[in-house]
């Protein structure tokens, strides 16, 4: 079957198109060239006037894994404001602050997203996160597994081991977990609060392992680098929500010495300290040390006002946050000697002079980082937000008079503490798509997939430009997965399952010598029953894996 | 005959995966770490392999079929049970969205009592390993561990190397409430267990007191439901003085009601030990014949755990009134469906209403039910997931042997697909 799509305006920043007409084709779920040959379109849709750009990536949203569960049964409460009816196409499910995983699929679908990518799959519950990835239609996905305050890596680093036996580690716990990066967060600061410590500054020592959270940086990111994984070592650093933490973030940046590095929801870790209320806005300075260092990435994490819940595998700091939990009810765990983690919902309120500043950060963020190739636009689902905000967040970046007028609604104090309203930079909707799109898959490393070029797979969203730029990215006239449409004028028309993106880094076998001793002394299973397999992804006919280039 | 190692259990709830199993034919011997719970669970025979309507035998799609048509013109049909794996339970909630169910596990009016409680101010918890490397106090509150889980001191108290502590047999053990039945919690080195005993309904009063003393509240009482309240305060002073505290309870075995009030006393406890400069985590047992799969797979699909009813179109969570119990002496369900993989002598509450049972092969019945269709056992007739008591890991069940017995999702996904 062969589609075309007709006179449409495309921005495709991976070709470097920037709002040019052309037509597209697409067959057996690709995009293609034009025929060369007298050929037959079996189906055309006439795109004229229309913006056409290719399937949205959310690089960094908590849509799998046993954390975002906790938060669902933590909230009933907030499942009962927004219940979602099944259809003869469609699943019920629920919406709000963390949706269940149909309509988590069937929502980003219906904002011209095609796929997410959970940041926080812990080795040890990574099978979870793919069982629910699994039930979240249409979209692809894939996931960062986490590393950093597990035992295991701790001990090798206490041993003095070489930077090899690091490697060999992070790629076999990326093959065992199905993932397509790394992430750290608070570098070993989540084993440290097993050992009862409360904080861990970047130079501070685990009290156990005697390691800090700057050697454990040191060492992922190069093993990422060393072992050809395209995303660059996925941080969170450390101290989330203090203030002054802009210092640290500036010092994190500073000590990976060039490295590639991405620095995640950078907003919550962008605070100083000065002003009556001892807390403001380091936005400025830390979007001058993205723009000076090529090598660190960022998304900004945004935080817009309403309900939401905070998962998050920082269960040092979400320890420390809960006395903000609205409602008043949290969760925090200590995970298998692997992990952590910690459930706290909030409210974040646009008269609460901390929360509004919160908001003026990450829009201060967004604009003063001048290369959009290297920031992503993120809520942090749902910690700053959910995902469904998206819409009024590109608002907010594309319309300087909007976001003025959303500026002098919020707290007085915050308005007085940020340069915002100077601000005049819009972003242009190819920026939006650099963001979006190109970026994101190009950060993660993503084959065919973010682009509009032949040869690319058939992820596509159509708009209908809108000066309400909310209007225009809340409700696409098409999207396309892998050629099939599946959404009309902002509604599911039919469904798919999407693939599951990975990597597949070389190790030594014989670091599973090590490992099987580990498990069999001190773990809960054995280490054959812990290694996620192939079948587990693809037995029910639903999943796929797909393995990605490495860096070589 | 064939000898399978590393056998993960989904039965006894703490994710043992050290069984070794001898197989022949399709019948199975547990010949290395077997338990109690364990080895009947894994040597129980095959007997049904063909499914009956009305007491005789027919085939699957003829099964399928008349389950559907019993389905077909219900209100307000209930799938209890739920007692099978994650694919099985995806199945039964997909057929659930189809014809409007109630969903209810079996297990779930003693897991409400946890769910009150965290759904009303949450938790500190933690996990099976980090028991087994850093916990030095185990409080055990009005439950029998070793016979709700025989293995447990063994794997996860008694073993021999720990990554924290020196001396796995220097923790101490402490029950509050219930006495064991046996001498499991009893160390290595002959150390036995500090045993508080008290009336289980005396136990919210009890806990009361211990969470006074651990704030620091002066209590005047000499003792409380017979246990001195100088022992109260012993205990709470070793719970502020240990390093790694773990406070274990199962929500089933605090049989009275308002029973969430206990666990939420514990719970925030366990939060206020952690505010005095120590650390201190709850660990709530559960995870037998799928309770734990249930709420998981329930909740990621609905938001709600296993207690959740479709009727409206759109999944509607409470406690108390989608209890299935209550909904057959009440007169609203108008159909029953069964589904129980793991536990022949788990069978559906007798009802005069439609009974469709989605069985593990070897069930009996004091009543036909309407449909039969015996199925396999996840982890031993086919692979599967299946959740631990902690909640946080998975275990990949395999298949042992060719049965040919359907998986509970084979057949809920053919009845939802006959509708
Ligand atoms: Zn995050």
């Amino acid at each position: 079957m062969l589609i075309k799509l007709t006179g449409g305006t495309v921005y495709d920043p991976a070709s470097g198109i920037d709002g040019q007409q052309q037509d597209i084709y697409i067959k057996d779920g690709r995009i293609v060239t034009k025929p060369a040959e007298a050929f037959q379109v079996d189906k055309e849709y006439d795109l004229k006037g229309k913006v056409v750009m290719s399937g949205a990536i959310d690089m960094h949203t908590h849509i799998g894994g046993g954390k975002g569960n906790i938060a669902r049964t933590l909230l009933p409460e907030d499942h009962r404001q927004d219940p979602v009816m099944r259809s003869d196409i469609t699943r019920s499910g629920c919406g709000h602050a963390m949706p269940s995983t149909f309509v988590t699929g069937y929502r980003y679908a219906e904002m011209g997203y095609t796929s997410g990518f959970e940041p926080a799959l812990l080795p040890v519950n990574a099978r979870q996160a793919h069982m629910e990835m699994a039930d979240i239609p249409i979209l692809d996905k894939g996931g960062y597994v986490m590393l950093g305050s597990d035992d295991y890596l701790l001990r090798l680093m206490t041993a003095k081991k070489d930077q090899k036996a690091i490697n060999d580690y992070v790629a076999w716990t990326i093959q065992s977990a199905k993932a397509i990066g790394v992430k750290v967060v608070n570098p070993g600061g989540i084993n440290a609060f097993k050992f009862n410590q409360r904080k861990l500054d970047l130079d501070e020592q685990n009290a156990h392992y005697g390691v800090t959270p700057r050697d454990i940086l040191q060492v992922l990111a190069t093993a990422v680098k060393e072992i050809g994984v395209s995303h660059p070592l996925h941080v969170h650093g450390c101290n989330l929500g203090v203030p002054g933490n802009m210092q640290t973030t500036l010092d994190t940046i500073q000590g990976i010495g060039g490295l590639p590095m991405h620095l995640t929801h950078i907003q919550f870790h962008s605070y100083g300290t000065e002003g009556d209320f001892k807390f403001s806005s380091g936005a400025a300075r830390i979007a001058e040390a993205i723009n000076k260092n090529k090598n660190i990435t960022i998304d900004v994490g945004q935080i817009l006002f309403g309900q939401t819940v905070t998962a998050s595998g920082d269960s040092m700091r979400q320890h420390a946050n809960h006395k903000h939990a609205s409602p008043n009810k949290w969760v925090t765990m200590d995970i298998e000697c692997d992990a952590g983690c910690g459930v706290v919902p909030f409210k974040y309120k646009d008269k609460n002079f901390v929360n509004a500043l919160q908001w003026a950060i990450g829009l201060e963020t967004f604009l003063l980082v001048d290369d959009p190739w290297r920031i992503f636009l993120t809520t942090d689902h749902p910690n700053g937000a959910p995902f469904t905000s998206y819409p009024h967040l590109i608002r907010l970046l594309m319309d300087r008079s909007f976001r003025n007028e959303v500026l002098s609604t919020i707290h007085p104090e915050a308005q007085k503490m940020t340069t915002l309203a100077s601000i005049e930079r819009e972003y242009t909707l190819q920026e939006i798509a650099i963001m979006t799109r190109a970026g994101a898959a190009k950060l993660i490393g993503l084959k065919d997939r973010g682009g509009l070029s032949a040869g690319n797979w058939a992820d596509i969203t159509v708009y209908t430009s809108n000066t309400d730029r909310q209007k225009m990215f809340e409700k696409p006239d098409y999207v396309f997965k892998d050629g099939q449409l599946v959404v009309v004028d902002g509604k599911v028309v039919s469904t798919k399952w999407g693939t599951t993106h990975t990597v597949k880094p070389n190790f030594d076998p014989s670091v599973e010598k090590g490992l099987k001793d580990y498990f069999d002394r001190y773990l809960t299973m054995k280490l054959g029953n812990f290694k996620i397999s192939d079948d587990e992804i693809t037995e029910d006919g639903r999943g796929s894996i797909t393995v990605h280039p490495l860096r070589h | 005959m064939t000898e399978i190692t590393e056998v993960p259990s989904p039965f006894c709830g703490i994710g043992t995966d050290d069984l070794t199993i001898r197989m022949d034919g399709v019948s199975l011997k547990v010949v290395e770490n077997g338990c109690a719970v364990n080895t009947p669970a894994f040597e129980q025979m095959i007997t049904d392999t063909s499914p009956r309507v009305d007491g005789k035998e027919v085939s699957l799609d003829v099964a399928v079929a008349a389950a559907a048509a019993l389905l077909k013109d219900t209100r307000l049909p209930v799938i209890g049970g739920c007692a099978t794996d994650v694919n099985g339970m995806r199945g039964l909630l997909a057929l659930a969205d189809r014809c409007g169910a109630v969903v209810d596990n079996m297990n779930f009016t003693g897991a409400r009592n946890n769910f009150l409680a965290l759904q009303d101010s949450g938790w500190m918890n933690t996990t099976l390993a980090e028991v087994k490397n850093r916990c030095d106090l185990l409080l055990v509150a009005g439950t029998d561990l070793e016979a709700f889980a025989p293995r447990f001191f063994e794997r996860y108290l008694w073993n021999k190397e720990s990554m924290f502590l020196d001396d796995t047999s220097s923790r101490e053990v402490i029950y509050l409430g219930k006495a064991p039945s046996g001498d499991a919690s009893t160390s290595p080195t002959g150390r036995k267990a500090l045993v508080l005993e008290c009336a289980t309904e005396d136990l919210p009063e009890v806990i009361a007191v211990l969470r006074a003393l651990v704030k620091g509240q002066p209590v005047l009482a000499a003792s409380v439901c017979g246990i001195a309240a100088a022992d109260l305060l012993a205990i709470a002073g070793k719970l502020k003085a240990a390093k790694y505290g773990v406070v274990t309870w199962a929500a089933g075995a605090l049989a009275y009601s308002q029973a969430e009030l206990t666990v939420q006393t514990l719970s925030e406890m366990i939060k206020d030990i952690n505010n005095q400069n120590t650390r201190c985590s709850g660990l709530p047992l559960g995870g037998k014949e799928g309770d734990q799969t249930a709420n998981q797979v329930c909740g990621w699909t609905t938001g709600y755990p296993a207690r959740t009813r479709f009727s409206r179109g759109y999944p509607e969570y409470d406690p108390y009134l989608n209890d299935t119990n209550l909904l057959l002496t009440n007169g609203e369900a108008d159909a029953m469906v069964w589904v129980q993989a793991f536990n022949v002598k788990s069978v559906p509450p007798v009802t005069a209403l439609p009974t469709i049972v989605v069985g593990r092969s070897g069930m009996t019945f004091a009543k036909e039910p309407d449909v039969f269709i015996p199925v396999g056992a996840p982890g031993i007739d086919h692979a599967g997931h299946a959740y631990r008591m902690d909640n946080v890991v998975a275990i990949r069940l395999k298949k042992l042997r060719d049965s040919g017995l359907p998986s509970t999702a084979q057949v809920l996904n053919a009845i939802e697909q006959a509708l």
